[in-house]
């Protein structure tokens, strides 16, 4: 299975390279843009064929390694 | 004095700090990431600066699962003294034995530079030297400064004295470096034995390098 995993600073957490793009799209002339977030995306192949099991061991990687939940949310997509 | 410098891949300041604390008369172990044991007998620990890991994922995220880091945290929350300087304090926030996170600076840039500081607290382990409200000047070098915490965090560091140093202007008025939360450049923990601040104080430790300020604070851990 795959996991796709999404990290990005949280809501409230002032997202510096967000603004910057947001800015540049802005002076491109892309009206209508309100708010531009950047985050990561970590792809990650698993053994098992079991999804709840993959979505509680990806669960557990973004805890305690993948995501710093101090300034960070992540979400998770498990894919066969 | 008995030193103990971190050594991981991609660290770059362990001979500056080994030179600073030998300069002030201390001894120093280089400890290396894959040690499970810290030296015996050791009167402080220092995280220094660098790019652990390549600041692959998130600056110091990697370094902190590392075995000596183990060896540290038990040391700490035994009550041993921790510093940690630049990617050091970043290492040590990702480790949780500090509060907050250092995100990305504002501006995006890498900024180096010599930074003037306001020393916030005096009440403790390292800046019992310094005086509270003196301007120290010390170089800054980092890309990941920008300190975040929560509103009520703040509120806590700052009813315990845990706010160390703040960016300011030569007057020592507050001014925006790198977009911390209220200026903030050093922190400590709630027992005020582990301390983490993003400016160098190894590297002013003379004349030649444009100030001798790192003197003070790096002599604090002597008391």
């Amino acid at each position: 299975m795959t996991a796709i995993v999404n990290v990005y600073l949280k809501e409230g957490v002032l997202d510096p390279q967000g603004k910057a793009a947001h800015h540049a799209l802005d002076s491109l002339g892309f009206d209508g843009v309100s708010d531009v977030r950047i985050g990561k995306q970590v792809v990650i192949e698993l053994d098992t064929d079991d999804k709840e099991k993959a979505q509680a061991e990806v669960k557990e990687m973004c805890e305690t390694l993948l995501a710093n939940t101090v300034i960070e949310d992540y979400d998770i997509e498990i894919k066969a | 004095m008995k030193v103990a410098v971190l050594r991981f891949p991609g660290t770059n300041c362990e001979f500056d700090t080994q030179y600073a604390f030998e300069k002030l008369g201390h001894s120093v172990d280089l400890v290396w990431h894959e040690d499970k044991n810290l030296p015996a007998d050791i009167d402080l620990v220092v995280v220094p600066g660098g790019f652990s890991y390549g600041d692959y994922l998130r600056s110091g995220s990697i370094a902190r699962f590392s075995p000596v880091m183990k060896a540290v945290t038990a040391y700490a929350n035994d009550g041993g003294k921790v510093l940690g300087i630049c990617n050091g304090f970043q290492i040590l926030t990702e480790a949780g034995l500090l509060p907050g996170a250092l995100k990305r600076n504002n501006n995006l840039h890498f900024i180096s530079k010599h930074q003037t500081l306001r020393v916030e607290n005096v009440d403790n382990a390292f800046l019992n030297q310094c005086e509270k409200g003196e301007v120290l000047n010390i170089p800054i070098a980092h890309a990941d400064g920008n300190y975040y915490i929560d509103d009520e965090g703040l509120k806590e560091l700052e009813a315990n004295n845990q706010v160390l140093l703040r960016y300011c202007d030569k007057d020592g008025n507050d001014t925006v470096v790198n977009g911390s939360v209220t200026s903030i450049a050093g922190v400590c923990n709630r027992d005020k034995n582990v301390f983490g601040l993003m400016p160098h104080p190894e590297r002013a430790l003379e004349d030649i390098l444009g100030s001798v300020d790192g003197v003070k604070m790096l002599k604090g851990f002597e008391a």
